[in-house]
């Protein structure tokens, strides 16, 4: 069993209560920060872990708060991205859910670093129930002096708020997160100039995602060298890994990076393996935005190296034999899924997300789900499936935001690993699959 | 089918709700009001039947000193919020990938057979509004549904049916102000 950074609390009874997370070393960290920290040491600290965004796009976090513009006449705000909605993804609501505190230690930290005095948890609408959870643990630490006027009289003073979303993953990408949180709809923003410059109603803005900021008590009570000792070369820390699909054990595990893939798949610490006593046919392993990748290059690299969950080596070959790290989200499907008929399940889902601000997402999304319906339900023609292919290369970078990737990824992908599937679709003129 | 000028209800929060808008206005800075939107429609919405009337998204502008039509270019935009009226018991059945490798069609199937409706409608008695949504973000525990704020997880048909059972009271309703 790895070292545990972000879920080492979780049996705790009552971990939840404010009381019962400093009987275990709880707000430690932050109280560490304010009696013999400087901002920029805590900086520092975060810059020295190497520590890397966990939405998604693993960027480095401390290079990140480092873009945030000074000296500018206007406040700077933290964004903590709760809104989880990356099908295959579900490590931030367990975390909220079952240690709220840490997550707002890790912002308190994390706000004194920026000199922010407000920071916002925007979760999406769905979750009201840990929105709940959080408005408690937000209540609690008020009562105890840790959020609100000079805290524990170190003259530093924050207010925490919680927002709801209302039902849009694009929402989680970070400009259209700040959109949404300025109460208009959630259309991202062209970029420059980037939320560090002009974010929250104009004012330099840090959006953070939940593991990310969790990780950051961690740091400071460790050291950043500490954290960076941990993982593979870039990789640094742990991970959380949701996984779900035809595993014996689906939920969400943290892992040391560097973990060999195959151990995570098989091993009864991790997924337990395929479900059933069936085969191995194809992983997502961050979300389903990331492409696809069948049993043999997801266990291995082309070049037959061993596969580790490290950000480097899933993307190891790139798009031709590689994936992404991307959330965690790992997804797995055994020998009797349709993979055609997953990627119009998806391709739908990003349709129906595309916020309908670039022509190229919102009609192309639009397409490829009727081009994959029909291939799927045995109406298609072989040149439908080289379609898709085009519709998707027409998408992908000529977007304002990376929706249009996340859909053109998955369809690239999964013909490029799964051709024949389509082919069987066209030319036995029904799904292989349906019973 | 009715209209949506032919539904218009009055509608206005109370005083216990009014106070709760005042403490939600405040957690923006001054001027900043329309950032208490989505949280008003949260609400609005909850007491209000469930949906979000013309009327309803009107006076909602008007609590946030907003015009009317940047209240409904939100509403509209957001998955969440029901434009026309809907049952008691609205039920979100996860469809996304993951939950559907875990058998949503068939628990997609066996809701419209129980409730003799297909996704996207309602009971004619007004007790049920059955809709698929996008994935809840549980796919460790799917298939999924939502029933109010609250989840229901690794479902199976048992599990929807003593659901159903549960929802079987003439008063019961899955809408909650989720502040409250």
């Amino acid at each position: 069993m790895g070292i545990r950074i972000l879920t080492a609390q979780m049996h705790i009874e009552g971990i939840q209560q404010l009381d019962v997370y400093r009987r275990h070393g709880g707000y430690e960290a932050f109280r560490k920060v304010l009696n013999a920290m400087s901002p920029p040491a805590v900086l520092e600290e975060v810059k020295l872990s190497t520590l890397r965004g966990r939405g998604g796009a693993g960027f480095p976090t401390g290079m990140k708060w480092s873009f945030l513009a000074k000296n500018t006449g206007k406040p700077a705000y933290l964004i903590c991205n709760a809104d989880e909605s990356e099908p295959g993804t579900f490590k931030d609501r367990y975390l909220m859910e079952k240690n709220p505190h840490l997550l707002l230690e890790g912002m308190m930290i994390s706000a004194f670093a920026l000199e922010a005095a407000t920071a916002y948890i925007y979760i999406r609408g769905e979750l009201f129930y840990v929105h709940q959870i959080l408005e408690r643990a937000i209540g609690e630490a008020y009562a105890a002096g840790l959020l609100g006027k000079n805290i524990l009289g170190s003259g530093f003073s924050l207010d925490i708020h919680c927002h709801p979303g209302g039902g849009a993953y694009i929402c989680g990408e970070e400009t259209a997160l700040i959109e949404s949180l300025e109460g208009k709809r959630g259309n991202p923003r062209i970029k420059p100039p980037f939320p560090a410059v002009s974010g929250l109603w104009d004012c330099p803005t840090v959006v953070n995602n939940v593991e990310t900021l969790a990780a950051v008590p961690w740091i400071i009570q460790n050291g950043g060298k500490a954290y960076a000792a941990i993982g593979v070369w870039k990789s640094t820390g742990t991970k959380l890994m949701s996984a779900c699909g035809h595993i014996r054990k689906p939920g969400v595990y943290e892992v040391e990076m560097g973990l060999p893939v195959e151990e995570f798949i098989y091993s009864d610490e991790y997924c337990g393996g395929i479900r059933n006593g069936n085969q191995l046919k194809a992983v997502v392993a961050g979300g389903s935005s990331v492409p696809i990748l069948p049993a043999a290059l997801i266990l291995k690299t082309a070049k037959g190296e061993a596969r580790l969950i490290t950000y480097e080596s899933l993307s190891e070959g790139g798009f031709e034999s590689g994936t992404m790290l991307g959330s965690g989200g790992f997804i797995v499907m055994d020998h009797t899924t349709c993979i055609v008929k997953n990627l119009w399940n998806f391709t739908r889902f990003y349709h129906h997300e595309s916020c309908g601000q670039c022509s190229p997402c919102r009609e192309g999304t639009g397409w490829m789900e009727k081009v994959l319906h029909r291939i799927e339900t045995g109406h298609g023609k072989m040149e439908d499936i080289d379609l898709l292919s085009d519709v998707a290369k027409n998408i992908e970078g000529n977007t304002i935001c990376p929706l249009g990737d996340a859909a053109a990824w998955p369809v690239r992908s999964t013909i490029r690993h799964f051709r024949q599937e389509f082919e069987d679709h066209v030319n036995q003129k029904r799904c292989p699959f349906s019973k | 089918m009715k209209t949506m000028e032919d539904q218009r209800t009055s509608f206005e929060f109370d005083k216990e709700s009014l106070a709760l808008v005042e403490k939600i206005i405040a957690r923006y800075p001054p001027g900043k009001q329309k950032s208490a939107l989505l949280p008003l429609l949260h609400m609005a919405q909850a007491e209000a039947g469930g949906w979000l009337s013309r009327e309803t998204m009107d006076y909602v502008a008007s609590l946030l000193k907003l015009q009317p039509v940047e209240v409904y270019e939100v509403a509209t935009f957001y998955t969440m919020f029901n434009l026309q009226p809907v049952g008691n018991c609205v039920i979100e059945v996860c469809r996304t990938g993951p939950c559907w490798l875990n058998g949503a069609e068939e628990i997609i199937a066996h809701l419209e057979h129980r409730l003799q409706i297909k996704a996207g409608e309602t009971t004619p008695d007004g007790k049920f509004t059955l809709k698929t949504v996008e994935c809840l973000a549980a796919c460790g525990n799917a298939p999924v549904m939502q029933a109010g704020i609250k989840y229901y997880e690794n479902l199976d048909v048992e599990k929807i049916d003593a659901f159903l059972d549960d929802c079987s009271s003439k008063d019961a309703t899955t809408r909650q102000n989720p502040y409250k």
